[in-house]
């Protein structure tokens, strides 16, 4: 059945008919008629952000962790330039999001308009796909494609143009069914050979790893049960990429905790050392190799990734396999218990003494203080803490990211949510805001430092707004940590430009947005301030002030292979005295 | 001292090896490129080459299918073999693109180019220039009596060759289409 109606309500109903119950928005003069539809309708809630580059990163959080798709409604020119840093970090991490941007009439497209951009041209390189749509009786099936692009295959955000002429006319609305999806099919089911000599070496290898990474996540909770039954059923050891955590639990006993550069000792000795290396929706990033002539020199390497252009893009791989994770794992499964079971024991039971000998090493111990808040125990507190509840945590970008990352525990998928890939300082206020939104009755706790969190803080007022109750944990090093940390250890110690003068009163600053606050100093009061935070009956801040110098360990250094690294204790203190006197 | 062991004050390090390491490895490939013939189509893929940092020596795009809203885009690229592989994929995996072939690895092709010559000249240059092109079998489409335009199809080879011998003879202009390219046989 097709209907005659406005672009504008056919967008609101393309929405509706595609499951939409939340848009992340800012109105303005293109998206008018849209807004005007939008008001008259209850099905969907709009959340009103401050600025459209925190609409897409609450889009993300929502997307992230509810696994469906993330809607946001922007205006032309400067509403559409201000998603670009989102829709990269979308692109980047193959987040499913969906952005909607008003153009000026199709009329007035290349002579320089009021609020005029070439959004699509723009936005091209860092969106998966993108329309500008000139015709009304095409906006409804583009609609349809849009979401069916952005959720297929390698997820990740698209977006459509739509000028506002063609807002205002009329034309035939078409229903999701009837859209043209039949191009963009993207294959789910990996080869059963290449599976089956995946299988064979997994039989006799004798230091077999999983690698993990936010595919096993976007492949959906399926994958992630999937994979503990391998990895359990099989015994081996499994580490996993900073997007990949919660897939398998951290309490899991094969867990080896976070692999790359600031990952776990033993995780990145046992991808060096080992003879196996299964890679389950991982890139082979950067931040995960270190040198690649060195990176695991002795290893068959097996890569299961949707996207074809991943494998043998870094790393040249022994047996690939292009297909969904989910899909995969469980043909591999199938293929080994039909093949009996078997494993290497005696090498498996060889191979775990040697991890056992590099956990020992212990590489996340640091030097405790009972006069100073260090960042490390600031998150073991806060595991400890919360840990027994369904929590989700975002992350701004820096060193406490990947604290976070090595001292906080995931038993679930989709309950992690960082920008990994583009690193966007600024990513963790706005994510938590869209994960609250999708999880009301949750706790959102976004991990964050004082300069990144900065970066996006106008957020706040959508929390309070829409009563949102996030919290937001920051570790206040009065610094740019993780750049401090590369002057010091890279830059002769020249600490250009990498601290924060004239850093605002967090605690007023709450008070200011209408939501609660506190500061805490002293380690022996950290505990009650979590606990008031946790507790507070809505949006809180809570500034930790943390030891200003300490370095985030383990480390590889850039350039360097996995086992040349950097642990706790390297010579971090005479550096300081030597440099950082000016600073304190 | 640091932890690195770089002296206070040394100078900054670069956090990768900047070199290309493959340089002398690099071969020539001709892709084609079958798309849904759409706005910004052609963007989408001369964006992925420079976003990435591929090569194109010659790129030629017309529609081929009007019914189909196809278009073919035959491209010449150089890189190392696993560059090239990296290049197929990335435009394998753009939403537009149906089918990416290599000519030079999927069996034999022909490959072929159109260029227009414009040489200006009178006596013994111009009569040379003539013999030439009935050389290499170029046709004449203009001529004054200072001037030929001539019209030459043939391999990029052959046609590079032909613009090194009408230099000295009064070249001044070139035009060319950049490469069409099929595969032989059924």
């Amino acid at each position: 059945m097709s209907r005659q109606m406005t672009g504008a309500k056919m967008v609101v109903q393309a929405l509706k008919d595609q499951g939409v119950e939340v848009v992340f928005g800012y109105p303005g003069g293109a998206v008018l008629p849209i807004y005007d539809e939008l008001f008259q309708q209850n099905d969907i809630r709009h959340i009103l952000v401050r600025h459209e580059q925190g609409a897409v990163h609450m889009a993300e959080g929502y997307a992230r962790s509810t696994g469906k798709p993330g809607v946001v409604l922007v205006t032309s020119g400067p509403g559409a330039t201000n998603a670009v840093t989102g829709l990269t970090d979308a692109l980047m991490d193959s987040i499913p999001i969906v952005v909607l941007s008003g153009q000026v009439p199709t009329f007035m497209i290349g002579t320089d308009g009021f609020q005029e951009a070439d959004t699509v041209g723009i936005t091209r390189p860092c969106t998966k796909h993108n329309w500008l749509v000139k015709d009304t009786d095409r906006l409804a099936e583009t609609i349809h494609q849009a979401f069916h692009v952005a959720t297929k295959g390698r997820p990740g955000p698209v977006l459509i143009d739509i000028p506002k002429d063609v807002q205002f006319a009329s034309g035939t609305y078409v229903p999701p069914k009837a859209a043209r999806t039949d191009h963009y099919q993207p294959r789910v089911k990996g080869d059963i050979e290449a599976i089956t000599r995946l299988v064979e070496l997994m039989e006799t290898a004798e230091r077999p790893i999983f690698y993990t990474g936010g595919g096993v996540i976007n492949s959906g909770p399926a994958a992630s049960q999937l994979l503990r039954e391998l990895v359990d059923a099989t015994g081996f050891p499994i580490t996993s990429t900073l997007m990949g955590l919660g897939a398998y639990p951290a309490s899991g006993k094969h867990w080896l905790g976070m692999l790359g550069m600031h990952g776990l000792y033993e995780a990145n000795m046992a991808m060096h050392d080992c003879d196996l290396m299964i890679n389950l929706g991982a890139r082979f990033d950067d931040r995960i190799t270190g040198r690649i002539a060195d990176f695991s020199p002795h290893s068959k390497k097996a890569h299961v990734d949707i996207d074809p252009s991943s494998i043998n893009k870094v790393i040249h791989v022994d047996i690939p396999i292009v297909g969904d994770v989910g899909h995969v794992i469980e043909d591999i499964l199938k293929v080994w218990k039909a093949r009996g079971r078997k494993v290497n024991h005696e090498g498996l039971a060889r191979w775990w003494a040697q991890i056992e000998e590099w956990k020992k090493v212990n590489c996340l111990s640091y030097k405790p203080s009972d006069k100073i808040i260090k960042p490390q125990y600031a998150l073991q507190r806060l595991e400890a803490l919360t840990k027994d509840r369904d929590r989700y945590i975002t992350t701004e970008v820096g060193q406490h990211q990947m604290w976070a990352a090595q001292f906080l525990g995931f038993e679930a998928p989709n309950r992690w949510m960082t920008s990994g890939g583009l690193g966007t300082m600024g990513y963790g206020l706005p994510a938590s805001i869209g994960v609250q939104i999708a999880h009301p009755e949750a706790l959102v706790i976004n991990v964050a430092g004082e300069a990144s969190w900065l970066m996006n803080m106008q957020e706040m007022g959508t929390a309070v707004q829409f009563r949102a109750p996030v919290k937001q944990f920051i570790l206040n090093n009065e610094r740019l940590g993780m750049v401090r940390q590369w002057q010091q250890l890279l830059h002769g110690e020249r600490y250009s430009q990498s601290w924060s003068e004239a850093l605002p009163d967090f605690v007023k600053l709450a008070e200011a947005f209408g939501c609660g606050g506190a500061k805490v100093d002293n380690p022996a009061d950290l505990d009650d301030a979590i606990r008031m935070m946790i507790d507070y009956d809505g949006p809180f801040i809570l500034d930790v002030l943390v030891e200003k110098h300490e370095n985030c360990f383990p480390m590889i250094p850039s350039g360097k292979p996995h086992n040349e690294m950097l642990l706790g204790d390297a010579s971090t203190e005479g550096a300081i005295q030597a440099g950082g006197a000016v600073l304190v | 001292m640091s932890a690195l062991k770089i002296k206070r004050g040394a100078s900054s390090h670069s956090a990768y090896d900047l070199r290309d390491p493959h340089a002398e490895l690099n071969e020539t490939h001709t892709l084609a490129v079958l798309v849904d013939n759409e706005a910004g189509v052609l963007a989408r893929v001369i964006g992925l080459f420079s976003g990435r940092g591929y090569n194109i020596e010659s790129l030629t795009v017309a529609e081929v299918d009007h019914q189909g809203h196809r278009s073919r885009i035959t491209i010449v690229t150089r890189g190392t073999p696993s560059v090239i592989e990296q290049i197929k994929a990335q435009l394998g995996r753009l939403v537009p693109v149906h089918d990416v072939h290599d000519l030079t690895v999927e069996g034999p092709a022909v490959e072929r180019e159109l260029a227009l010559f414009k040489v200006v000249g009178t006596g013994e240059k111009r009569i040379e220039a003539l013999r030439l092109a009935e050389i290499f079998r170029a046709n004449v489409v203009d001529s004054t009596l200072q001037s030929f335009v001539f019209e030459i199809t043939g391999t990029p080879d052959k046609i590079d060759a032909f613009a090194d011998l009408m230099r000295p003879l009064g070249l001044t202009d070139v035009a060319r289409t950049g490469v069409a390219a099929l595969s032989r046989g059924a």
